[in-house]
């Protein structure tokens, strides 16, 4: 779907920030609030604007912190639905917080979030090795995450080093 | 005996009035939590890609001399630059000369062309140092003020009314530093006519070319007529965010490079090596970049101009750079008032219009070079600033009523 030039502003503005009033879009975009509103209710309608969720470092948050791991899967297709059947059955499961299908030595690429190593492990064995087409697994454990979604975690040492006024 | 130091220095430079920001930087300076309109670079930090290829030639040894005119292979770059942007030709091998910064560049045109007694044109409100350059390299700057009435554009009469027979030179810049006012091709080919017909030569600082939102940029030197005139001046500082680095560039007829080489070998060498490699890397890989940071700096502008104009600050809608000029004539505050008063107030600073030459006066210079959220809040102070001063001006009309 072909976008205007306003449309593409307005979403990127939300790209960088959700939570900035329409308000002030409307006056980075010189529209009116209402024409702003209507281009994010389209763009929300229309599914471009899948979601708006907060990025949160978990762990920074005692007893929240969660182990993430990342699955490599082999997988044979099935004659008619491809991958799609077998990706289906394996992002229903709410621990699966993304899934990819992906060119080269393997096929489906899961990341998982689980409380502990052994909540992870099974759900490798018991739920993800015992579907039909499922031919192999490899977990690779996240030691630390240092940038997601393009941003930065951890210490921001990007502070603004400019003098108060300069000519 | 040795008599006072000052008895020592040279008159010329005794007599240099210090940059008109000085004594307000160091009172924002003092003071903390301030919200800073008042910084003349970008709020980006240079684009990683630049900064590691500098990195790596410090770590490749690149620590020598290098041409007086800089890398020959920056000098390509900057000519192919040149010529796909705005379609302006240079040779690289001896019409091109990198510089340190191109404050640099400004200064090795004036000491090219001018003799004694010489005139500039400077077009006030302007950069604070392009006056004290022509002093310094013998000549004599003369302000040409513009009017807020046409957004700071400078007209042909303007000029007209400014030329003696002592007039050699003009100093343009567009977008400006303060006002971000834009000139456009039909307007600069207006001014190109006076140009011609006096025989002028034109210094034109193009160092915000890359910021410009309303229209596509016209390089002075690419109007008919104008190239064996004009002495092109730009740099990375503002469109690559690189200001620290100090590199700049001009691009000017031969017979004038030349010269300016002799004065760049004397004087400095060449800019730094290891930093041209950071150059390169920003005009063959990084122009994206350049492209994003100009899109938003396009949304900050709309955003704190319209902001302005609705808490009662007139604001004309500049076409380039990332500067405001709004009136606070309002407000019956000198604009060195204004701008103590609402940095003591509220912690916000903005630079008093004064600084930048007496048609300044009235205005101040509100950088929008800062994040979205600094200036959302920067809008509410001065919003609050604004209503205190109205409330005690309403305050004082009733108790003046009600004697």
């Amino acid at each position: 779907m072909r976008l205007s030039g306003d449309e593409l502003e307005v979403l990127s503005i939300l790209e960088e920030n959700h939570r900035i009033p329409v308000e002030d879009i409307a006056l980075m975009v010189n529209s009116s609030v209402d024409d702003v509103n209507a281009v994010i209710k389209k763009l929300e309608d229309e599914k471009v604007i899948v979601s708006y969720p907060a990025l949160i470092d978990w762990s920074k948050v005692a007893g929240k912190e969660n182990i993430v791991a990342m699955i490599d899967v082999k997988v044979t297709p099935k004659r008619g639905v491809g991958f799609d059947e077998v990706a289906e059955r394996i992002y229903r499961f709410p621990e699966v917080t993304s899934l990819y299908l992906m060119s080269g030595a393997y096929d489906l690429s899961i990341t998982i979030e689980g409380k502990t190593m052994s909540e992870i492990a099974r759900f490798v064995s018991e739920k993800l090795s015992t579907i039909d087409n499922v031919i192999s697994t490899t977990t690779h454990f996240m030691l630390k995450k240092y940038k997601h979604d393009g941003v930065i975690f951890g210490e921001n040492n990007e502070r603004d080093r400019r003098m108060v006024v300069s000519p | 005996m040795m008599k006072e130091h000052k008895h020592y220095l040279a008159e010329m430079v005794k007599e240099l009035k210090p940059s008109g920001i000085r004594k307000f930087f160091d009172l924002a300076a003092s003071i903390k939590g301030v919200i800073s309109l008042g910084v003349g670079e970008p709020d980006f930090v240079t684009p990683w890609s630049i900064r590691e290829a500098a990195i790596l030639s410090l770590e490749e040894g690149y620590t020598s001399y290098t041409a007086n005119p800089g890398l020959l292979e920056l000098r390509q770059e900057i000519s192919s630059y040149l010529q796909k942007r705005f379609g302006v030709k240079y040779n690289p091998v001896d019409q091109v000369i990198v510089t340190v910064g191109a404050s640099q560049a400004i200064d090795l045109s004036f000491r090219a062309i001018l003799n004694p007694g010489d005139e500039v044109l400077i077009i006030e409100p302007a950069f604070v140092s392009y006056a004290p350059l022509v002093t310094l390299a013998g000549g004599k700057p003369v302000p040409v003020s513009t009017h807020p009435s046409n957004g700071f554009k400078l007209t042909p009469e303007q000029i007209e009314n400014a030329i003696t027979t002592k007039t050699k030179a003009i100093l343009l810049c567009s977008p400006n530093n303060p006002t971000g006012t834009y000139l456009n091709k039909e307007e600069l080919i207006k001014i190109a006519a006076v140009i011609e017909k006096h025989d002028l030569l034109v210094v034109s600082d193009e160092i915000y070319a890359e910021l410009t939102y309303d229209e596509e940029y016209t390089s002075f030197s690419s109007l008919e007529g104008m190239y064996d005139r004009t002495i092109l001046i730009n740099g990375f500082s503002k469109g690559f965010a690189m200001t620290g680095w100090r590199l700049g560039f001009l691009a000017a007829p031969k017979p004038f490079t030349e010269q300016m080489v002799k004065i760049l070998q004397y004087t400095t060498m060449c800019a730094p090596h290891m930093l041209q490699h950071g150059a390169i890397e920003a005009l063959r890989n990084t122009y994206h970049e350049v492209e994003s940071m100009r899109r938003s700096y396009r949304r900050r502008r709309n955003y704190i101009v319209q902001s302005l104009n609705n808490m009662g600050l007139d604001c004309y809608t500049p076409g380039g750079a990332f500067y405001v000029f709004p009136s606070i004539k309002k407000t019956g505050m000198t604009s060195e008032q204004f701008a103590e008063e609402l940095l003591l107030a509220e912690k916000v600073a903005v630079v008093p219009g004064s600084a930048f030459g007496e048609s300044g006066e009235g205005y101040v210079r509100c950088s929008y070079a800062t994040s979205m959220e600094q200036l959302q809040e920067a809008v509410k102070r001065i919003k609050r600033f604004m209503d205190s001063l109205e409330s005690k001006a309403n305050r004082a009309q009733e108790v003046y009523s009600n004697n």
